[in-house]
């Protein structure tokens, strides 16, 4: 009932947020076209974060529980984080060819959510080294809570250095009325798909658990 | 207009690999939930569950 809600409320938000971006929002005058991109980029780079702080999470209370839910949460934040952290490089691509000339730069912000590209391949590189899977979920929370360092650096990457991406101007109010609504939906409607994603891959992680134990039954 | 090209494929990127990946894991669930149904009936047959 619930998830049903939640799919009802993810579509609508998500017809909504397009409707937004794509006829109501104003073009910036600047950057033309290209920033509504903006709208689909924040999303990205917000639930590769929202995915860390999962593992964090997940991490610390399988280290502390030693709970396989815990462990199983953290593994499939990890793989979802993966694939919105890959969006939010390639996104982020997108939007600095035209505007920076150039399809990347070493740039603190893109460095930084490069690192946590590279932390979220570290997490599943020393779970499938491991040669046993208890020690592979060990080592995997030691990444996740370790490489959650990189969560502050990519935050605070603009104030820290003087890059080429813009400042914090969702919080400093440089945002227009219009496109701060934008925004707001259509981070909204990502999280909300986001949440869905999250259980599903869930719910797909407790059946390969459920069939690993019944084959051990059999054999 | 300059640059749509860009945009249209920003879009399209996401929107793909969001819904590759939501048909992945369905698919890979539906595929798993016949084996464990089968591989239950096989145990139950057997006396082990």
């Amino acid at each position: 009932m619930l998830r049903k809600l939640l799919v009802w409320l993810g579509v609508t938000l998500m017809v909504f947020s397009l409707f937004l971006v794509f006829v109501y929002v104003p073009t910036e005058r600047t950057m033309g076209i290209v920033q509504k991109i903006f709208y689909l980029m924040v999303p990205m780079g917000w639930l590769a974060i929202l995915s860390f702080l999962i593992i964090f999470v997940g991490s610390i209370f399988y280290l502390a529980k030693k709970s396989r839910r815990w462990d199983n949460l953290a593994f499939c934040g990890a793989e979802t984080g993966l694939v919105f952290t890959t969006l939010a490089l390639i996104i982020g691509s997108i939007w600095a060819k035209p505007i920076w000339g150039v399809w990347w730069t070493w740039e603190p912000r893109l460095t930084a959510t490069l690192v946590l590209w590279l932390i979220y391949i570290a997490y599943f590189m020393v779970r499938s080294f491991a040669s046993e899977e208890y020690r592979g979920a060990t080592f995997a929370a030691v990444v996740g809570i370790v490489g959650f360092v990189d969560i502050p650096i990519i935050i605070l990457s603009t104030t820290l250095w003087r890059g080429m991406h813009p400042g914090p101007i969702i919080f400093q109010g440089g945002l227009e009325p219009a496109m701060l609504f934008t925004l707001l939906v259509s981070l909204a409607a990502f999280t909300v798909l986001y949440v869905l994603i999250l259980t599903q891959r869930v719910s797909l992680r407790n059946d390969q658990m459920e069939l690993a134990r019944l084959k051990e039954l059999y054999h | 207009m300059e640059n749509t090209g860009f945009l249209l494929a920003a879009f399209s990127i996401v929107w793909a690999v969001v819904f590759g990946y939501i048909l992945l894991m369905v698919n890979r669930q539906r595929k798993l939930r016949i084996e464990i149904a089968s591989l239950k009936a096989t145990l139950k047959e057997k006396g082990i569950e």
